[in-house]
């Protein structure tokens, strides 16, 4: 006995599919957010944090599409941006072929589009039930307490946690794993289309993220989910996207094909963060670190490439001029790097940098 | 069979407790805090039972009578600079100083708690405007403020109480701020909204059920300070007129025996100092008790 009727993967059409298979699921066109510091408001400059610089990307229907970055290179933002949960200063969102709060309202997108955060206890709150918590969502948009209750019992049972036993627990009586795939849940209450992963399995140990990365993966496939997966884990990337988006400072670096992007990177900086991985192979050791230092301070970006100060390519041109998106070469990936059509290939890791 | 069996062939759902269920069961389980409750229940019952209890008239004295010490046949705790029992003074006088410790503060504790709510979910400019005019209030000590404003609004019992509930609104209010933004930070907030819930639901189900908890413990803190601020008033002759009893105020018209009949003159505040010590017991069992993990 089911009471929740998932919409059935991509291959039969899904009745709130507007634009077909190849229209985008969500189309982001110059999303951009700089963060005011208010510290200093009335004495002194006020300095600006470019979190988001604007970017465009686009997510197919039914892909799984991963942003990685170092810490502070805008991915939370960019999340938060999506869901709304922050305005952006300037930008498109288009979900769907329907530009969100215009033609499609902020309502109806977030039964759409929901969101797994990182902190599995802080997404909680700890006074709710687990059913509770669950069927928050169904209620406040009128449904019955009975049936939003059944409803969370379903979802309970498909996260692989058993309702007899976990429906009227609290947050705190459960462990990481088992309150993150009861915020899987909560967010798939809504049978939404898009789900925005953002850190979901980082704070988890490695067995039970593996765990959590098979049910991601089971439930996209029954619940037919298209789903934005972002990490700093690049193993897990690798093994969870289609597609995959390299950010560095707030801007994109590349974004393309997974494996393509992987095995032949085209920016420096995604080869510097893929060198940087910790080899697995005994024989090969990563010997130094191919990346020193920090992101600089995106409250004073670099001039033109914002990677030129790291990058060990850099030529004078790189600190004049902001490169764009080009399409690269094996033509799988975008990139933006003013060197990538150069003759002479771009090393492949180690790659040194020179103090900062 | 093992207890996995056991919770497996269940048919019906494990419910845990409430969470005041939880809270309950740890404050009884702190028997110093339990003690501290019982003195407060039977200091109201003290009070509301005053008339059966009390062994003589409080108000009626005789001058033949003045200053007995503690434990003269007739009078097992004295007579006051008026001849009066002081057992019977001291167990009405629970009545207008019970009054005057507990009434100001959950009126304050409304109107703290939502104007610091607000301000820490709303925040912004909102923040700031409430925020800042409560610390205009902050630039006076309780006490001073207290008495300036039952001063400014004549003496009696009702401008008393006004004024103390006055002189706790700001800090139930700065209390409340901080807990409301800590909490509106946390992700299941964001959550709660990317679900489309409106501000009032998510303040409703969100925000005061992890809310009102610290700020309900900081509130019953207060109590005694409400009951040392009320005996203030009337030492200065602001609160309570004589000769109804109440501590503070008897405090004050004995303090002129303190070299004749010490003990008897300490009364009053003895029971000040019980009470207000109970009031404090009882909230840090409290906070421990609204601790989930403890």
């Amino acid at each position: 006995m089911t009471h929740f009727e998932p919409i059935s993967p991509l291959s039969v059409l899904d009745p709130r599919d507007r634009g077909g298979p190849v229209q985008p699921l969500l189309t982001i066109q110059g999303l951009k957010k700089y963060f005011h510091s208010a510290g200093n408001s009335w004495f002194g400059a006020q300095s600006v944090v470019r979190a988001v610089d604007d970017i465009s990307f686009v997510i197919h229907k039914g892909e799984t599409l991963g942003v990685v970055g170092e810490s502070g290179c805008g991915k939370s933002t960019t999340a938060r941006l999506l869901m709304h949960l922050i305005k952006p200063d300037q930008g498109e969102i288009i979900f769907d072929g329907e530009k969100v709060g215009i033609d499609i309202p902020l309502t109806e997108f977030r039964r759409q589009v929901q969101m797994v955060f990182q902190d599995s206890y802080a997404s909680l709150n700890p006074r709710l039930t687990i059913e509770d918590t669950i069927s928050f969502g169904p209620r406040i948009h009128g449904m019955y307490e009975s049936k939003a209750r059944l409803i969370s019992h379903d979802l309970l049972a498909r996260v692989g946690l058993d309702p007899s036993r976990f429906a009227g627990r609290y947050p705190h009586e459960l462990s990481g794993g088992q309150r993150q795939r009861i915020n899987i849940a909560r967010a798939l209450a809504f049978n939404p289309r898009l789900l925005i992963l953002d850190e979901a399995v980082s704070a988890l140990d490695k067995s039970v993220e593996a765990q959590v990365l098979n049910l991601l993966q089971d439930l996209k496939e029954d619940f037919g989910l298209t789903y934005l997966f972002i990490s700093h884990d690049l193993n897990v990337v690798r093994y969870m996207v289609d597609r995959v988006m390299v950010m560095y400072l707030g801007s994109i670096a590349e974004i393309g094909d997974g494996e393509t992007v992987f095995s032949t990177p085209v920016h420096p900086y995604t080869k510097a963060l893929l060198a940087s991985m910790p080899s697995m192979d005994p024989d090969q050791p990563t010997r130094e670190a191919p990346l020193s230092g920090d992101p600089p301070n995106p409250i004073n970006p670099p001039s033109g490439c914002r990677f030129h100060p790291r990058c060990i390519m850099a030529e004078a041109a790189c600190s004049q001029k902001r490169p764009a998106l080009e399409t690269t070469r094996h033509k799988k990936s975008m990139a933006a790097c003013l060197l990538q059509n150069r003759d002479t290939p771009i090393p492949f890791p180690p790659i040194k940098v020179s103090g900062q | 069979m093992t207890p996995n069996q056991a919770l497996e062939t269940q048919p019906v759902i494990a419910r845990s407790p409430g969470y005041w269920h939880g809270v309950i069961k740890r404050f009884s389980r702190n028997h110093v805090a339990m003690g501290a409750l019982i003195v407060i229940l039977g200091l109201i019952l003290m009070a509301v039972f005053a008339a059966y209890i009390a062994p003589a008239d409080p108000i009626k004295g005789s001058m033949l009578r003045r200053l007995k010490p503690i434990g003269t046949p007739g009078f097992p705790l004295g007579a006051d600079e008026l001849g009066r029992d002081m057992l019977s003074r001291l167990i009405y006088g629970a009545r207008l100083s019970l009054l005057m410790g507990l009434s100001p503060v959950p009126i304050a504790f409304v109107i703290g708690s939502l104007l610091g709510i607000t301000a820490g979910y709303v925040g912004g400019l909102t923040n700031s405007l409430i925020m800042r005019t409560i610390d205009v209030f902050y630039a006076f000590p309780s006490v001073l403020l207290a008495v300036a404003l039952s001063g400014a609004l004549g003496a009696g019992l009702t401008n008393a109480l006004i004024s103390i509930t006055l002189v706790f609104i700001p800090p139930i209010t700065r209390v409340a701020e901080s807990v409301t933004t800590q909490v509106r930070g946390l992700d299941y907030i964001d959550a709660a909204r990317a679900s489309g819930a409106s501000s009032y639901t998510i303040i409703r189900v969100h925000i005061l059920g992890n809310v009102l908890g610290p700020i309900f413990v900081y509130a019953t803190g207060l109590v005694s300070v409400s009951m040392i601020l009320a005996s203030g008033l009337s030492f200065l002759g602001l609160g309570v007129r004589p000769p109804d009893p109440e501590w503070g105020l008897m405090l004050n018209t004995l303090r002129t025996a303190i070299y004749t009949q010490p003990l008897v003159a300490a009364l009053p505040g003895a029971m000040i100092f019980l009470t207000s010590i109970a009031f404090n017991i009882v909230a840090d069992g409290l906070r421990g008790a609204m601790d989930v993990k403890s």
